[in-house]
């Protein structure tokens, strides 16, 4: 297994400039995804998540710094990377059917006819879609919208996979069930996962890495490593005391960054809040 | 069952009103007013004859003509002025302009340049359907969902495949309102481009059996137009159902 990051964000800076206006939504962003990793990112709202997430995926230019994909500036959406977005309702073309939705990557891949069948079909198969080919993605619930837009995405056969907050606008249980979906795909496929939430627990439960994020200018607070077994389990996982701990400790992290901090706080309990810290082993 | 309910619903006022214009017009012994009976009769040997291939033929060619090109370069028009914000801001004073100008106007000018044949009907048609396409693809390039053009960007669809299964289909609830009023434009313009300066169309001879007080022809020819206007749209409402079948869907499922 190598070891070199597949995804390198160096020191990003994002300013919006309209007009003689100028917003800095992300002031420094510096970190690496190993090949094979799961990270999510939290952060609260306006932390600047989705900006983040576009220049990652060549959809936004970055204004200082670089983000690198297997060790070359993005430019533009790079191939081998794929995004699930979370407007699932909006993300999937409304004129095709599921199974071209899926395919129409694939053409502008020029991979071969029978090759895409094959693809489409194992990709619907794994997030359990095998009897909607021919549906349209709008007589589909919500769940099953964003499980074809996953299933694009695996059939795209990505080496890294950007989620944007996939799961927000669904349904609690649908929501678990995805999780769990999210985890499957990643053990089973081996692909690099950056999954964007504003979820704790969410982050917590999924990754292996959880990045937490500040305020908008944005800078990583803090990039804590999640040392929970892997196999998971919506119950019993969530039952731990370490993922409580976990948990916590990123909720901690969470409430700083909207009061503003940039750098962690040595000692939290100074500005009056419990000690988040004290079960942090790491 | 509900089909035969909805169809006879709407086909119920349009047959009172042709009984009516049938029983009130029998007997008539007025010379403008002739009998619908009479109107009717002279249908087919005035039109189906001779003039079919002289006459009908003819204008439907030209309308064919200036109604597809008016497609053609009202859309790519309408998406390349509804994607760059930059060109909509030039062009925009002067679409208005244009789409405010009654197209019969242009005629006159219009031959001065191209002549009173098949071309210069061509224009006219042309110069007077392009302008509700352009506008109404311009609006729909405009709509087209962020997320969607974010989605054909990532999975690096090229040129070809953005025209066609991003923007054209992305539009196309608003290019097929802007077709539609297209349609209606294209006939009316057919029918006054001919009656202008011509020697062979339906506008033509409609007119010119009015003008040798060959009445109950005359009207014929006002009734093929308008038979000829209602076919085409439901043609325009089969071609619609089947190219926006999703759009109804989607909007059903909302």
């Amino acid at each position: 297994m190598t070891t070199a990051p597949v995804l390198a964000v160096d020191h990003v800076r994002k300013i919006y400039a309209g007009g003689d206006r100028r917003v800095e939504a992300v002031r420094d962003l510096h970190f690496e995804v190993t090949a094979g990793e799961l990270v999510c990112v939290v952060g609260p709202s306006g932390a600047g998540k989705t900006t983040l997430l576009r220049c990652i995926a060549g959809l936004l230019d970055v204004t200082g710094g670089e983000v690198r994909f297997e060790g070359a500036p993005i430019d533009g959406p790079p191939r081998g990377m794929a995004v699930v977005f979370q407007e699932y309702g909006r993300s999937l073309f409304p004129w095709m059917t599921v199974r071209a939705n899926v395919e129409l990557p694939l053409k502008e891949k020029r991979v071969p006819r029978e090759r895409r069948a094959v693809l489409v079909r194992d990709a619907l198969a794994t997030v359990g879609l095998d009897d909607v080919h021919d549906a349209y993605p709008w007589q589909l619930s919500g769940g099953m919208q964003q499980r074809v837009a996953i299933a694009r995405a695996v059939a795209y056969g990505p080496h890294v996979l950007l989620m944007d907050e996939p799961f927000a606008a669904v349904d609690a249980q649908t929501r678990a069930d995805l999780e769990d979906l999210v985890r499957a795909l990643w053990s089973r496929l081996g692909v690099t996962v950056l999954f964007v939430t504003h979820d704790i627990d969410e982050a917590v439960y999924l990754g292996q890495r959880v990045l937490v994020l500040s305020n908008s200018p944005t800078v990583v607070l803090e990039d804590v490593a999640v040392d929970l077994p892997a196999a998971r389990d919506q119950l019993s996982t969530r039952a731990l005391p370490r993922f409580a701990e976990l948990r916590a400790h990123v909720y901690g992290l969470v409430q700083q960054a909207k009061r503003g901090a940039r750098t962690v706080m040595a000692d939290p309990t100074a500005i009056g809040r419990p000690n988040v810290y004290e079960g942090r082993t790491t | 069952m509900r089909l035969l309910r909805s169809t006879l619903t709407a086909a119920a006022l349009p047959v009172a009103l042709v009984t009516a214009w049938w029983l009130i017009s029998r007997g008539s012994q007025s010379f403008f007013w002739p009998p619908l009976s009479d109107i009717v009769a002279e249908l087919r040997p005035t039109w189906l004859g001779e003039r079919l291939r002289a006459d009908v033929v003819p204008s439907l060619l030209r309308l064919a003509t200036g109604y597809a090109l008016a497609l053609a370069a009202g859309i790519l028009a309408g998406l390349a002025i509804g994607l760059s914000a930059r060109l909509r801001q030039y062009c925009e004073p002067v679409l208005e302009f244009c789409r405010s100008i009654p197209p019969p106007v242009l005629i006159p000018i219009i031959m001065l340049f191209a002549g009173i044949g098949d071309q210069m009907k061509v224009i006219v048609i042309v110069s007077g359907c392009v302008w509700p396409v352009l506008l109404n693809t311009a609006e729909g390039a405009r709509a087209i969902d962020e997320v969607l053009r974010d989605t054909a960007r990532v999975y690096r669809l090229r040129p070809a495949a953005r025209f066609r299964h991003l923007l054209l289909r992305g539009a196309s609830p608003h290019i097929v309102t802007g077709a539609r009023q297209a349609l209606s434009i294209a006939i009316i313009l057919m029918v006054i481009s001919e009656m202008f300066a011509a020697s062979n169309g339906l506008g033509f001879a409609t007119v010119q059996f009015q003008r040798s007080f060959a009445i109950p022809q005359m009207w014929s020819g006002i009734l093929l137009l308008g038979v000829i206007g209602v076919t085409l749209a439901l043609a325009f409402k089969l071609v619609e159902n089947r190219v926006l079948a999703w759009y109804f869907g989607l909007r059903r499922h909302q």
